[in-house]
């Protein structure tokens, strides 16, 4: 549909006005909330994903898409609840105790809730047991932990063993980033994942939950 | 005590040289900055473990270690003199009395060296800002800002010889502002906030200072522009935003030095070299022997004028010649011997040339750090009176600067730098004159962001 193709490409260039005025025409002209939300928001931000990824793209033009994606989805949002629609995921992302560094966190959120995914943002020094106590409250498919320091890191480890002991772990599935941590220490502290920078991360929780798009 | 800077300390960027600074400073046992020679600054950190007061005790031996190790190569390698860096962990921040602690230790070696066979020394200790703990951040008072002035007086009477930080104020805005590329948020923070809290801060360091006769050193941007450095590394910012931010960031830095700071700048301020042609004190800068702790595009050029050359830090691991930060030690002692020796034989233009000319031609972040770019936005800060217009004359300089390097084919800049640079360049023409004007307009963007009372506003 030559319309949605419209959104999708309105999207990519972070045109917000347009892009707000081209969901309300295609939602009056009877297209469902969620084609629009799929074919056109996703759509759009799937190709900024690629553009930022092979270095077309620099994180501000990202953002400024992510921003015509947003206003979008103030218009959306209510007919997609009306419609049961089912959310892509919700993620819930912190920092860990003892670190206070939160850019990568908070890059890794936008980037996540440009794809579409709902964040809950725990911030920054987060004992575990917050952890835990955010999980039961909000029931995250994801939750995702970041350290920058070689001395906080061992608490993404204190994290997931709080949330083993609190009978949540297979409730949720764990990733890590930051840049003292790795692959090889996520396995070791048990977590399911390992994402070196933003958009990766994002690949990483489509992959964990089977999303494709 | 509040100093103006309203003209060059180095007038002439030929002046700006490695190992000479109009103003030394002797610090420590016997160790005098600026006055001739260029000394290693030794920086590292712990391994991964944990840190807290159960595993103290492994804590303290990885210090032993440490200093043990200096001590063992500074003799090995006839140091001519030595800064070692300790900075302190958000723990040891948090516990004034522990970073009080492993200051005395590294003291202890530092004086054994000395005592021992001679070697002139220094221990600079940089305490944690841990003001950023909530958002917004409250930067006057509460425990943290009460633990982190603890840390300086406690770190001051344990033997610390120089004192600095690398404050975050403004940081919760700057971030933002980085990532969105909004310069109004990057100029508000940096020439109007940032400015602010530094004056609170850096009067109470220099106060401490005074107190306990130990030298104020320094600041570092290395919150805002090295973040920015890093982010351009990673592909997601240009490089010419990370080089304007660079340029930018060094009013808020140069505001130590106003409040009676002074030196030796921090080794992660890579504004360093402006400030150097501005204030005349000694700077430490950081390159291609820091790749242990990151990566940069400034490896060479950001030798060009230092007085210290740091490694920024190194985890205190075992590598096949043995400690890490000892393996560190000896890299920059043999980049210290080849500053001395060209300073000893009169080849330091020379060498110095060859330092800025491996790397200016490369990256817009090089360029403005060589001694006629930074000549060039010190002369521009220093025309002007307020942080806010010295900032954005800093920034407008740089865009200045990148735009005739890449029209004179000095600089390599492709299509999309190029459109971000006139991008820049027209954000900052837009931006007002009257810094209230800015103010009311930063507070609707990013009032959720910051709290006025840390600001004083």
């Amino acid at each position: 549909m030559k319309e949605l193709q419209e959104l999708a490409q309105s999207v990519e260039q972070g045109q917000v006005q347009k892009v707000s005025g081209l969901t309300q025409q295609l939602l009056d002209s009877g297209v469902s909330p969620q084609t629009v939300l799929n074919d056109g928001l996703i759509a759009g931000m799937t190709v900024v994903g690629e553009k930022m990824r092979s270095g077309e793209m620099y994180l501000p033009e990202v953002l400024q898409s992510a921003s015509a994606m947003h206003g979008s989805l103030k218009i959306l949002k209510p007919h997609l609840v009306r419609e049961g629609a089912q959310s892509r995921g919700k993620i819930m992302v912190g920092t860990v105790k003892g670190d206070m560094h939160d850019i990568g966190k908070n890059l890794v959120s936008i980037m996540l809730q440009g794809a579409g995914f709902d964040i809950v943002d725990l911030g920054l020094n987060v004992p575990p047991q917050k952890f835990v106590e955010a999980i039961t409250a909000h029931q995250p498919a994801i939750l995702g932990l970041s350290a920058m320091l070689t001395t906080t890191m061992l608490n993404m480890k204190t994290t997931i063993e709080a949330i083993n002991a609190a009978g949540l772990r297979s409730n949720v599935k764990v990733i890590i980033g930051g840049a003292p941590v790795s692959q090889k220490f996520a396995d070791e502290i048990g977590a399911d994942g390992y994402a070196r920078d933003a958009v990766l991360a994002v690949d990483k929780v489509k992959q964990l939950l089977g999303v494709t798009a | 005590m509040s100093v103006s800077f309203r003209a060059l300390s180095v007038p002439d960027p030929s002046g700006l040289m490695f190992g000479r600074a109009p103003k030394p400073v002797s610090c420590g046992f016997g160790l005098e900055l600026g006055k001739g020679q260029v000394y290693p600054e030794l920086n590292f950190t712990l391994p991964t473990m944990v840190l807290d007061e159960s595993n103290w005790a492994a804590v303290v031996a990885h210090y032993e270690e440490i200093g043990t190790s200096i001590q063992r190569a500074a003799k090995r390698l006839k140091l001519p003199g030595l800064m070692v860096e300790f900075e302190l962990l958000p723990p040891m921040t948090e516990h004034p009395s522990w970073g009080a602690e492993i200051t005395a230790i590294l003291h202890r070696h530092l004086k054994q060296a000395h005592k021992d066979f001679g070697l002139p020394c220094a221990l600079r200790v940089t305490p944690t800002d841990i003001r950023d703990v909530t958002r917004p951040p409250d930067l006057r008072s509460g425990k943290p800002v009460e633990a982190l002035l603890q840390s300086f007086e406690q770190c001051a009477a344990a033997g610390a010889d120089v004192l600095s930080i690398e404050s975050v104020g403004a940081k919760e805005v700057h971030d933002e502002a980085l990532l969105y590329g909004d310069l109004d948020g990057v100029i508000f923070a940096l020439g109007v906030l940032a400015p602010r809290d530094m004056d609170f801060l850096w009067k109470k360091i220099v106060t401490v200072c005074s107190s306990h006769k130990v030298v104020p050193g320094a600041d570092s941007a290395c919150g805002f522009a090295n973040t920015a450095m890093q982010l351009s590394s990673q592909g997601m910012l240009p490089e010419v935003l990370a080089a304007v931010v660079r340029a930018a960031s060094a009013v808020r830095s140069l505001v130590a030095y106003e409040c009676g700071a002074l030196g030796p700048s921090k080794d992660c301020a890579y504004e360093g070299p402006i400030l150097k042609a501005i204030t005349g004190t000694p700077i430490a800068m950081e390159g291609k022997s820091a790749s242990c702790a990151h990566f940069s595009p400034v490896g060479n050029v950001a030798a060009a004028m230092c007085d210290l050359w740091s490694n920024e830090s190194v985890q205190n691991v075992r590598l096949l010649s043995g400690p890490a930060p000892e393996a560190y030690l000896e890299l920059l002692a043999y980049d210290c011997r080849l500053f001395n020796q060209a300073l000893k034989s009169g080849t330091e233009r020379a060498y110095q040339d060859l330092l800025v000319e491996s790397d200016v031609h490369l990256s817009p972040q090089a360029y403005i750090l060589s001694p006629i770019s930074t000549g060039r936005i010190a002369s521009a800060i220093v025309k002007e009176s307020s942080h806010y217009a010295m900032t954005l004359a800093a920034a407008r300089e740089s865009v200045l600067i990148l735009r005739e390097a890449g029209q004179k084919k000095e600089l390599d800049l492709n299509s999309r730098e190029i459109e971000w640079l006139e991008r820049i360049s027209r954000d900052l023409d837009a931006l007002p004159v009257d810094e209230q004007q800015l103010l009311v307009s930063m507070q609707e963007r990013y009032g959720h962001l910051f709290s006025a009372a840390s600001y004083g506003l």
